[in-house]
């Protein structure tokens, strides 16, 4: 009988174009995601050298980072920004890349924009030059982010050179308590590996919680997967996944649908298969969380306090940690709902999609933004937008006095003009609480959609267990 | 990219573990195009105040260490956010080499695609010669990626662990994509036994 197997590893087999001596191999690339951002000096480098996209059908580009969400029908202002997005459609052109611009409703964020398109399928390798890449592995998709060299490696070859990652395995085990949600178990299982546990590894996400996740919230999970280090997540699809996608515009139809499920059913990792890391998690046990610093693995529960940095043994992490507490503005011991907020960023690949946005509108209906607070709330793809007002949840958004914009990465990294003011205190529904991330001395809280939505209302973070 | 065969320079200690892309070049910078170059935009928020100033805290705006072309860093340099301009930005400042004990992934892999030298050595090694570095008044080291061995200030050597392709790689200074394509046919008759196994994977 073959080796059982993980479902890294059969990914990772069925896609090996060669494999040297020493490891080396040259894995087959299914589907390219590119934005504007990563990947003009790799079309750059085509150009220089004369080569061509080498499937033009495997590669989908989208704007994302840099581009307004405020109207864009009268153009770009920003120049350097304009610029970008024009060469990225000039590239998509040039190359015969379809491409979805800014007023196109399919605009969004890529990682959102894969899987509503049906472009992103199970047992497919994707990459792109994002390292939140990584979202696509809720589908069972081996899906890692890359940089520009790699981006211009895969346009002219459809391949990518790779070493074999270890295997990790999180098992989250029983049923989340109200008012816990997906985020709040990657934010935990961060909290326990940090965020360079994960590395050299892809992390496979298992148990009965994460079985019991919707396909939004099993994207959240792998969404944050780089934030544990971890180059990609992984979840066995299943029929969630296959109700997801079945009829998504790029999807298989009729037979090769039929042929693509047998062909998913087998992908999950098979019984004795070996994992080389393991960590389980009680879902029952998990709070609602806030990170207090400036790394994701930051994390405390709602119902905490901020942590003293001087109860670390380590004299380096100890340091890192005080200089993470000075940053944020915040002293031991303070309780987390004794933390009140300027502004409020509810969007991003993590938790940009229409559930986040129904979970926010349930929570806020009827509702009133805190005085001291400007919230925003950007849809992740014109889709996600679309059907939000389909169901009314722009008119309970705007009448409890959030700010509804148009779709992108927005103030998850401050490309375009939605920035944090220096020292502007955040809770943000994105992944990354890193120095500056939201904008020049921003301090930025991650939170999950329901979270976010309870802290525009108070105006300070609340126990949404037990809220309102 | 250029060939990188060995180098001795100056080394700068660089306090902190999980520095993230994001310290090393923040986001906005990145709609610049590269060919005015981004050295100037290196830990841009760490080394200057809002109104510009050099902040004289940061090791780099101290002497010697400005004039360093190898930093030695703590946990996790690089983790975060996949952007080569981190990598970019460091090279075009000067930086030749990084060493710490250990890396963000894609970081890891953009250096070695830019002939940015990460090399990984003991957590202990690394915090000792920081406080070497820092004290003082020896601050070359030497990598040499032929022998594979780093020499630090105090006469000891380490080896230089690298994977053999992307020392090779780097070593001749290949371009790694008319590399892949001299598998081309490798490529083409995995693709077309692929794609007839997996019909609905073709769009």
């Amino acid at each position: 009988m073959a080796k059982p197997r993980t479902m890294y590893d059969k990914i990772f087999d069925a896609h090996v174009v060669d494999r040297q001596d020493d490891g080396t191999c040259l894995l087959y690339i299914d589907r390219h995601l590119v934005h504007e951002v990563t990947s003009p000096q790799a079309f750059e480098g085509l150009r220089l050298t004369g080569r061509q996209v080498r499937q033009p059908g495997k590669t989908l580009a989208v704007v994302d980072h840099n581009v307004p969400t405020t109207d864009r029908t009268h153009g770009i202002e920003d120049p350097e920004s304009a610029i970008q997005v024009e060469t990225l459609a000039q590239n998509a052109r040039d190359f015969g890349v379809e491409y979805f611009n800014e007023l196109d409703t399919r605009q969004g964020i890529v990682h959102v924009v894969g899987p509503e398109q049906g472009f992103t399928l199970p047992g497919m390798t994707i990459v792109c030059g994002d390292s939140h890449t990584s979202t696509h592995g809720a589908f069972g998709a081996l899906a890692h982010g890359i940089g520009t060299s790699e981006v211009e490696h895969v346009l002219a070859t459809q391949t990518l050179i790779q070493n074999k990652a270890k295997n990790y395995r999180v098992t989250v085990d029983g049923v989340l308590p109200e008012g816990v949600t997906a985020k709040d178990i990657i934010l935990s299982i961060i909290g326990e590996t940090g965020t360079a546990g994960g590395t050299g590894h892809v992390m496979e996400y298992a148990g009965e919680a994460i079985r019991a996740l919707s396909m939004e919230g099993r994207m959240t999970v792998c969404n944050m997967a780089i934030e544990g280090g971890a180059r990609a997540g992984l979840i066995a699809p299943d029929e969630k996944t296959y109700a997801y996608l079945k009829d998504r515009p790029k999807a298989p139809k009729g037979e090769a649908w039929d042929a693509a499920v047998r062909y998913w059913e087998t992908l999950a990792s098979d019984e004795g298969a070996h994992f080389d890391t393991e960590l389980r998690l009680d879902a029952a046990s998990l709070p609602p969380i806030v990170t207090w610093g400036t790394s994701p693995e930051d994390v405390i529960s709602v119902a905490g306090a901020v942590p003293d940095p001087d109860r670390i043994p380590a004299e380096n992490k100890r340091i890192s940690k005080w200089r993470a507490l000075d940053y944020m503005g915040l002293k031991p011991g303070t309780k987390i709902t004794d933390i009140t907020l300027d502004r409020v960023f509810i969007g991003s690949c993590t938790n940009g999609r229409i559930e986040d946005l129904r979970v926010v509108a349930k929570m806020v209906e009827g509702k009133r933004v805190h005085d001291a607070v400007s919230a925003m709330i950007v849809p992740g793809s014109g889709i996600v937008k679309l059907q939000a007002e389909a169901e009314g949840l722009d008119k309970i958004f705007r009448a409890a006095g959030f700010d509804w914009r148009e779709p992108g990465c927005s103030m998850c990294l401050a490309m375009n003009a939605d920035r944090l003011a220096p020292g502007e205190r955040c809770a943000s529904t994105s992944n990354r609480n890193f120095e500056g991330r939201q904008g020049f001395k921003g301090r930025t809280h991650l939170v999950s959609p329901a979270m976010a939505a309870a802290a525009a209302i108070a105006g300070r973070f609340v126990d949404i267990r037990t809220w309102g | 990219m250029d060939a990188f065969i060995r180098e001795t320079a100056l080394a700068a200690p660089f306090e902190g573990s999980n520095v993230d892309t994001d310290q090393i070049i923040p986001a906005r910078f990145l709609k610049v195009d590269r060919t005015v170059g981004y050295g100037s935009f290196l830990f841009h928020d760490l080394k200057f105040e809002s109104d510009g100033t050099e902040r004289p805290d940061f090791v780099l705006n101290q002497q010697p260490f400005r004039h360093a072309r190898i930093l030695v860093t703590d946990e996790n340099f690089g983790c975060g956010s996949s952007r080569e301009g981190a990598v970019y930005a460091l090279s075009d400042y000067g930086i030749k080499a990084l060493i710490g004990p250990s890396f963000g992934d894609i970081f890891y892999n953009n250096c070695l695609k830019n002939g940015l030298i990460p090399v990984r050595l003991p957590h202990d090694v690394v915090a000792g010669l920081r406080e070497d570095l820092l004290r003082g008044p020896d601050r070359e080291i030497s990598i040499d990626l032929d022998s594979q061995v780093v020499t630090l200030p105090d006469g000891t050597l380490h080896n230089l662990e690298i994977d053999p392709f992307w020392r090779e790689c780097i070593m001749k200074g290949v371009d790694e994509v008319e590399l892949t394509l001299g598998y081309l046919p490798e490529i083409e008759s995995f693709e077309a036994r692929y794609l007839d196994e997996m019909k609905w994977i073709n769009r």
